[in-house]
């Protein structure tokens, strides 16, 4: 469990910005999430940012249900 | 100094500011970027950027530390949109400092570089087309990595 925060396509896709999601780690997260069909193709395209604690991680990182989990598709600025 | 805003940009008022009173340095160079009205021949009739408060101006922050790293003695300033924005309407202003012209020029642009492809922001266009959202080109990502290789300017 932990507090997932979506942010760009992702958010639009799913239809929410914010939530308590199962999930023991990130990956874990990213499959209960690709539960719904248009956010599963948006999560497997390359390039997805996967925020910890407002740090960047890369790979599978373990979380517990105190912390914040958010997922963004590509940046897109400027 | 790196700004996210939910309202209008003023390049003008924000140069003027920015130049304002300064005696030590001998050239400054500013960057707006504008809300297109088509893209791709696609008409866009809003452009709206999701951010995330707080998160995004850091990383705005630390592109610009990573700026002053390089080009040594330069000044910077950088304001970004979010929220809904209209054709015409300014998306991004950048402006550098510094003592000669070619250092201010190669900071504002690899500043710009950075933000297109680095700053945590997500771009929607919308439009009788529909609604597309935007990710950095490779063009853009093409320019950012000119910097890998280039000297300092």
């Amino acid at each position: 469990m932990a507090r997932v925060l979506l942010f760009g396509a992702f958010a639009d896709v799913a239809g929410w910005r914010e939530q308590e999601v199962e999930g023991g780690s990130t990956e874990a997260l990213v499959a209960v999430l690709s539960e719904h069909e248009g956010l599963a193709e948006r999560l497997a395209r390359p390039g997805r940012m996967t925020v910890v604690n407002r740090v960047v991680v890369r790979g599978d990182v373990t979380v517990t249900p105190d912390d914040e989990v958010a997922f963004a598709p590509p940046v897109s600025g400027g | 100094m790196a700004l996210l805003v939910d309202g209008p940009i003023d390049a003008g008022a924000l140069l003027d500011a920015f130049c304002d009173g300064r005696t030590d340095v001998g050239a400054v160079v500013s960057f707006t970027g504008l809300c297109r009205a088509a893209t791709d021949g696609r008409a866009v009739e809003t452009l709206t950027l999701d951010a995330w408060r707080g998160f995004t101006e850091e990383a705005m922050t630390a592109l610009e530390d990573e700026a002053r790293a390089r080009f040594e003695g330069v000044e910077l300033m950088a304001v970004h949109r979010w929220g809904e924005v209209r054709p015409g309407e300014a998306i991004v202003f950048v402006a550098a400092a510094a003592a000669h012209r070619r250092t201010a020029f190669d900071a504002a642009d690899y500043l710009m570089d950075q933000l297109k492809t680095r700053a945590p922001l997500w771009k929607r266009e919308d439009g009788p087309d529909g609604r597309r959202w935007i990710e950095a080109r490779a063009s853009d990502h093409a320019d950012a990595a000119r910097w890998n290789t280039e000297t300092n300017g």
